[in-house]
């Protein structure tokens, strides 16, 4: 079953169209990447899915996406709602200037949780999940900027658990870490599957054939291909697709 | 020929870069000079802790606690009624305001930095020590709380512009993360924005009371000018700074009235040179912090 599905999306920054008819679904409990070369839209299409385009000025959105089945597109719907729905890991690794500690417990606290147990246990239970909390625990009082690069993306994907969101989109969440950390991100991204869905765009090719099931080829704001991993890599129906991966173009 | 004009402007220059430590160093020893005369008839602790200042007496006191505490009273009072306001201010222009509404109120805001001490203090006299006699029922409206609100528009402009940078210079990624997490744009504010601009907000802080603190026009104007010591916002006080602008044309040079203005004039200098100090100490920790992202 597919979790978010989106139907004729068009997006326009002011005159330039960036999303072209896009067709997408993202299936539940998998990994779906999102693979083209810059500039093709693929980091414009994952933020639709939690609105961040907003805060972009000029942005003109048509078609449809529906997040289980509930249209999000529109002024009526619930951003907060949404966000804590979908939640979002960016690129550079961006924790806030607070201690560990309000890092991860910071979106529960801003949801009115204010029991000092509950915020404990929800601590432990996300920066456990994000293997971070042995390193941690006797040091929860850091400044999260003294991290290294590696534990900021873990402990923003942390903060993020805290809140249990349904769907987790990624947009190249390792393209500031050495391959060591890449490899132990994807590890942990493997193993959240289990419980969420994600979306990851990527630059790295290699990165999409090792994690995801489903991979979306997109160029020019057109998702050109969207089918199961191996299936892509392997088999692809475009022309453009196998261009792309063959390493002829891009 | 081009040897000896090379060097000469190569001296003018040097000299022209040496002489502003050059003129610092001989403004403190002058004021130190005629200021430690003082020293010689009162004691430093007469000065500093005797609670008269009735300088033209026989004999003479020259005690500069009313004057410490009145400056203290109207720079509290400026403080606290500029630090909020220009915190809420820079937070609506940087993170709420439309672009073209922020850039008429950052012009406005620099208009009123531009607005002469003495216009202000003209214009406090007229409107707001009247008004303040009627609302509060007092004898005379030139009061602390005058001239605390006159001295906070002053501070204002620094106050606001300063902040604004701290937040602007915010990495765009706190506000993202945030409302990516859920939170609305003031929970945003409040639990990001103002805590990561937090050493740019103290360093407004401390040049907003180096503005308050030295400036003397205004002041001179709308406080009353009563050297006694205050017990509320509501009295007439006397700022050090003002001290020294009133009773200067009339205290005979040499006389321990004439070095006494010199050795309040040491007190600002300290007092300025502190806060100064501090604020550069929180400007430089705000940016080395904005520079590891």
């Amino acid at each position: 079953m597919s979790i978010i599905e989106t139907n004729k999306l068009n997006l326009w920054y002011g005159t330039f169209q960036a999303l072209i008819d896009v067709n997408l679904a993202v299936a539940q409990n998998k990994i779906t990447a999102l693979i083209g070369p810059s500039g093709c839209g693929k980091s414009t299409l994952l933020r639709v899915f939690n609105r961040m385009n907003d805060l972009i000025e000029g942005v003109r959105l048509a078609g449809s996406v529906k997040v289980r089945g509930a249209e999000i597109l529109g002024d009526g719907t619930d951003l907060i709602a949404l966000r804590k729905k979908v939640g979002m890991v960016f690129q550079r690794p961006n924790p806030f200037p607070l201690s560990i500690y309000e890092n991860v417990v910071y979106a529960l606290r801003i949801h009115g949780i204010r029991d000092k147990q509950k915020l404990d246990a929800a601590a432990e239970k996300a920066l456990s999940s994000v293997l971070l909390w042995d390193e941690l625990k006797d040091n929860l009082g850091a400044n999260a900027l003294t991290l290294s690069l590696e534990q900021q993306q873990r402990l923003c994907i942390a903060r993020l658990l805290a809140v249990t969101p349904e769907v987790v989109l990624m947009d190249e969440p390792c393209s500031t870490l050495d391959p060591l950390a890449t490899m132990r991100i994807e590890e942990l991204m493997i193993e959240l599957k289990k419980r969420y869905s994600i979306v990851i765009v990527t630059h790295n090719m290699q990165q999409a054939a090792r994690i995801s099931d489903d991979c979306g080829y997109m160029l020019l704001g057109e998702l050109v291909e969207l089918g199961e991993t191996k299936r892509i890599f392997t088999a692809p129906r475009d022309q453009r697709t196998e261009d792309y991966i063959t390493g002829r173009f891009g | 020929m081009r040897r000896p004009f090379d060097y000469i402007i190569e001296k003018l220059v040097f000299f022209s870069g040496v002489a502003s430590i050059l003129f610092v160093i001989l403004i403190f020893v002058f004021l130190l000079k005629e200021g430690l005369s003082l020293f010689g008839e009162v004691s430093i602790q007469s000065f500093l802790f005797n609670v008269n200042w009735f300088p033209i007496s026989d004999p003479p006191q020259f005690g500069i606690v009313p004057l410490l505490l009145g400056s203290l009273f109207v720079t509290l009072g400026a403080i606290v009624i500029a630090v909020p306001m220009g915190l809420a201010a820079a937070i609506y222009i940087s993170e709420f305001a439309p672009r073209w509404f922020a850039n008429i109120l950052k012009t406005g805001i620099e208009l009123l930095a531009a607005i002469p001490s003495i216009v202000l203090g003209f214009i406090g006299i007229v409107t707001l020590a009247p008004f303040l006699k009627t609302v509060f029922r007092l004898p005379s409206g030139l009061t602390a709380l005058a001239g605390s609100i006159m001295l906070a528009f002053m501070a204002m402009p620094t106050i606001v512009s300063i902040i604004e940078d701290a937040i602007v210079s915010n990495p765009k990624s706190y506000k993202e993360g945030s409302l990516a997490l859920g939170a609305t744009r003031w929970q945003t504010v409040y639990r990001v924005t103002i805590p990561a601009a937090s050493s740019g907000i103290l360093a407004a802080i401390m040049l907003g009371i180096g503005r308050v603190i030295g400036e003397t026009m205004a002041v001179l104007m709308i406080t009353g000018n009563a050297a006694v010591i205050p017990t509320s916002f509501l009295q007439p006080v006397r700022t050090l700074t003002a001290t020294i602008a009133a009773e200067m044309g009339e205290a005979v040079a040499g006389s321990g009235h004439y070095y006494s203005l010199f050795a309040i004039g040491i007190i600002l200098f300290i007092i300025s040179f502190i806060i100064n100090l501090l604020a550069d100490l929180f400007l430089h920790r705000s940016r080395k912090g904005k520079r590891k992202r």
